[in-house]
């Protein structure tokens, strides 16, 4: 028997053998996905997996230009050869055709691998290394493997190199022994590489990504995110229930699970992460890869990326069924997020980390009665008096008595606009926004009125804190209240209430046209009703508050203001969609995890970058972290103040 | 430090938040629970007596439970009712090692003779104002507790058992309550086996209180160290005088108020 007849008989078998492996490990991780909770499974999704897989995720990839271009060429060439391969070697169709295509797409797939190789050598901190090292390689003996299997086939070999092949040189004796020795080699390539891409694919090896990956895209949580929609508003949780929120990992919902081993450890969460960067004890990609050894159960050893800082790694076991907090992961982690979402913004797998977040904190703070920090007070003073600070809940007009704002079910039953004022009412520094606002609807004759102090705290940070039982008793309440008015549209200046209100309360019938002051203003200058002086060449950046940009999409409003009164932004180097968070959301300033830095003094570093003398915010929880920060520092206004000051005042007003 | 084979209970009551005048969990009560909770654990009782006339007042009751008691054992009284007869009834039959409260209440009557009359009636002794049980000797039937007394000092007890004890604010202050065991944890009613209309309260008329005018404080220290004193030491008393007889008790009046100066 020769070489090539060995090759030829052995192939089926092989890949055979590893494909069934491949289905055995499927089955295996299914049901580890199937340890989890009951979620609705979205069947409709799995069909729109190549849209997602190629625009959704192409999208959020192509932020890097290099790994882009790498991951196409890896991905498609490898799909490709995955494909050819089977239909080539183990159904044994010989077209010609097929075997040109294998050995391009072999040739792709080789490119691309030698890019990833590159990017390997000196890698940075957010990759992980071990198995993700070995990857390149495995992929580069993948692709030249199968390539050099199907040179023979395809006839080219022959014609440059017919003494080598051809069987009139069978006899040749060091023709043979170059051909076995060839066929061995090839053969151990093949089992490499098949072993790492369809073995290691379902048995928890680096690809695993790409076949986890493939199934979280189709059955993924928050349907509406792709396709250019958006979905932020966290999920509800029915309080009735035996156990609330996410203790084990066998509490989070199947999909969930199936969405943690989706991590490719791109490490793009870990470089986004403002907690992560401030030293506090969290780092995203770990915190998934944590919840992948939960759901496996065993020790988080292997992890080979960054620590949470300040955690030693391999300190930490975990299973199914054991408590995640303080045996895999330490409640300090889960505390120091700031919800901010750059994570999940930055994630090319569309994991949610801030779900995941918030569903063990829910269990903290409703099970175990642990909240940290000011926590328990905070949450005890929302139960109480539907503030934060325990003010008296008569007390919350108090700021506004000079102001004579109309209210709801005492001087008017409707306005067009309602102005929700939110917790800003109670804080002095974020009053003089209030009264901003103020002057500017009535410059711009806007029919407004207020809810006045049967207004409660929009719930959003009770929720963040992981107690949904308050926030859903404050959402209900403001539903309630509001549903007695009419007014055609809401409108805050806190991006906080603007998110609950807009997103979060519809599951409790609360749907409401909700705009946040920066793109009703927008309209109202659009529209000419407020006319602002284009003068103002002030030196001047601005800040995105994360549940404006990220949550809510809102970029370009408080852009177009700022313009509208003549003023060129420096915008910072992180701004827009990968905008570092003030480190004022998810209740973070209330839990206060100690870290080497604070999230603010970062933020204000990136302000001072830009030699801005201002920084423009559009948040209260923005103005409070940014001007807690010691000076010499820019200044802080909110845009409200800004466009006060730039108000053009019509004279025949009067 | 829970002890095997001591039985505590607490007493509960439902408070006011000072600002939204809403139910919710006594301060000083939950700093009772606390305290029993670290002494007896899971075998900590918690009595209450009164009314649940509204679910805001039962949230505000679950939320005793939601420190992790498995229930509440309700003595439901109707208005007017003396709580300390139906208290007393249960307690004699519980006979337990020691019973923890809160000095008053924060509502009602708030007069915090609940421990006094407690233990006359059970023929216990009282003790106020603890922070902390350092030491139990079920031997010797002997504890050593701390008293809270002003400005940080602590006095060191020891005390017999069985003991009432109420629970100062400076004692630990209360674990967070949970939602899920909150709701969770159940109501037990009891019934009561002896009449406890509060005949007297009954003929009372009731006002509400109204905040007496203060003098203002003023502070004439010159030196920081003053300021401090001034800030810190007890307000010494001494120049009240008990007077009898209305002529005197006239010229009393009569040379106080010169001595403001009204007159």
């Amino acid at each position: 028997m020769s070489s090539s007849a060995l090759l030829s008989q052995i192939m089926p078998i092989l890949i055979f053998v590893a494909l069934l492996l491949a289905i055995i490990g499927a089955v295996r991780r299914a049901l580890l996905w199937s340890q989890g909770q009951k979620s609705t499974i979205h069947w409709s999704g799995i069909l729109a997996v190549p849209r997602r897989y190629l625009v959704d995720l192409h999208h959020v990839v192509a932020r890097d230009k290099y790994m882009s271009n790498t991951h196409v060429a890896t991905a498609g060439g490898f799909v490709l050869t995955a494909l050819l391969v089977i239909a080539v070697y183990l159904f044994d169709i010989a077209a010609q055709i097929l075997n040109y295509m294998l050995l391009a797409s072999t040739m792709l797939m080789f490119i691309g691998s030698v890019f990833v190789l590159k990017r390997r050598k000196n890698p940075p901190a957010n990759l992980s290394l071990g198995p993700w090292s070995r990857l390149p390689k495995s992929l580069l003996i993948f692709s030249s493997s199968f390539f050099f299997l199907t040179l023979p086939a395809s006839g080219l070999l022959s014609d440059l190199v017919p003494e080598l092949f051809s069987s009139n040189i069978a006899e040749n004796i060091a023709g043979n022994i170059a051909g076995w020795l060839m066929a061995v080699v090839l053969i151990a390539g093949i089992i490499w590489g098949l072993g790492e891409m369809f073995f290691g694919m379902t048995w928890g090896g680096p690809m695993k990504h790409a076949f986890a990956g493939a199934l979280h895209l189709g059955l993924h949580r928050r349907q509406t995110r792709f396709g250019g929609g958006q979905s932020t508003g966290l999920f509800a949780i029915d309080l009735a229930e035996d156990k609330l929120g996410v203790e084990k990992p066998e509490d989070f919902k199947w999909n969930q699970l199936l969405s943690f081993d989706a991590c490719v450890e791109c490490g793009r969460c870990e470089k986004a992460c403002p907690a992560f960067a401030a030293g506090q004890p969290l780092n995203p990609k770990k915190l998934i890869q944590d919840m992948v050894v939960g759901m496996a159960g065993g020790s988080d050893a292997k992890f080979a990326g960054s620590p949470y800082p300040g955690i030693e790694i391999g300190t930490h076991k975990g299973g199914a069924i054991i408590p995640i907090v303080n045996g895999l992961v330490e409640a300090d982690t889960l505390w120091s997020c700031t919800t901010c979402r750059a994570c999940v913004q930055e994630c090319p797998m569309m994991i949610e980390h801030v779900d995941a977040i918030v569903d063990m904190r829910r269990f903290e703070t409703l099970e175990k009665g642990q909240t940290p920090g000011k926590g328990s007070e905070i949450l005890e003073n929302l139960i109480a008096t539907d503030n934060p600070n325990g003010f008296a809940p008569a007390s919350r007009m108090n700021w506004a008595a000079d102001q004579n704002l109309a209210v709801l079910g005492q001087d008017v039953e409707k306005a067009d606009v309602l102005l929700w004022i939110g917790d800003a009412a109670f804080d002095m520094r974020n009053q003089r926004t209030l009264r901003a606002m103020i002057k500017l609807l009535r410059a711009a004759k806007v029919d407004f009125a207020v809810l006045g102090e049967q207004e409660c705290d929009s719930g959003d940070l009770a929720r963040r804190l992981g107690d949904e039982a308050t926030f859903q008793r404050l959402a209900k309440t403001n539903i309630a209240l509001m549903s007695k008015y009419q007014f055609s549209t809401i409108v805050t200046a806190d991006p906080h209430a603007f998110h609950c209100l807009k997103n979060e309360y519809r599951d409790f019938g609360g749907q409401y046209h909700v705009q946040h002051h920066s793109g009703f203003f927008a309209d109202l200058v659009k529209k000419g009703a407020i006319k602002l002086q284009a003068n103002k060449a002030l030196s001047l950046t601005y800040h995105d508050p994360c549940y404006l940009g990220r949550y809510n999409g809102e970029y370009d409003a408080p852009r177009y203001l700022l313009q509208a009164m003549g003023i060129q932004i420096k915008e910072m180097e992180r701004s827009q969609t990968i905008a570092r968070c003030c480190g004022g959301g998810g209740g973070a300033p209330v839990t206060d995890i100690p870290g080497k830095q604070r999230i603010p003094d970062m933020r204000m570093a990136d302000a001072k970058e830009t030699q801005a003398e201002i920084v423009a915010v559009a948040c209260p929880q923005c103005s409070l972290m940014l001007e807690g920060v010691v000076e010499p520092r820019p200044e802080v206004k909110d845009i409200a103040e800004l466009m006060l000051d730039a108000l053009v005042e019509d004279s025949t007003n009067e | 430090m829970t002890n095997n084979n001591l039985s505590v209970i607490s007493l509960i009551s439902i408070g006011e938040h000072p600002t939204s005048r809403r139910p919710r969990r006594a301060e000083q009560d939950a700093r009772a629970v606390e305290l029993g909770l670290k002494l007896a654990g899971e075998r900590l009782k918690a009595l209450y007596a009164g009314t649940i006339e509204s679910p805001s007042i039962e949230v505000a009751l679950r939320s005793y439970l939601g420190m992790g008691l498995a229930e509440i054992n309700i003595l439901n009284l109707s208005d007017p009712a003396d709580a300390t007869l139906a208290l007393a009834e249960h307690l004699k039959a519980e006979r337990p090692d020691m019973i923890l409260t809160g000095v008053r209440a924060e509502n009602g009557e708030s007069s915090g003779m609940m421990p006094y009359l407690l233990a006359e009636q059970l023929g216990m002794s009282v003790i106020t104002s603890i922070v902390e049980v350092s030491s139990i000797d079920k031997v010797t039937q002997q504890a050593e507790v701390l008293q809270a007394l002003p400005r940080g000092q602590r006095r060191k007890l020891k005390i017999k058992l069985p003991f009432i004890a109420s629970v100062d604010m400076a004692a630990d202050a209360p674990r967070q309550s949970a939602y899920g065991p909150a709701m969770r944890g159940k109501l037990v009613m009891n019934q009561l086996s002896v009449q406890v209309e509060d005949t007297l309260r009954s003929k009372w008329q009731i006002n509400e209180g109204q905040k007496r005018p203060k003098r203002l404080k003023i502070v004439k220290a010159k030196t920081a160290a003053d300021r401090f004193k001034a800030a810190t030491a007890k307000v010494e008393g001494g120049s009240g005088k008990i007077v009898h007889g209305s002529s005197e008790s006239a010229k009393e009046i009569l040379k106080m108020l010169i001595d403001e100066g009204v007159l």
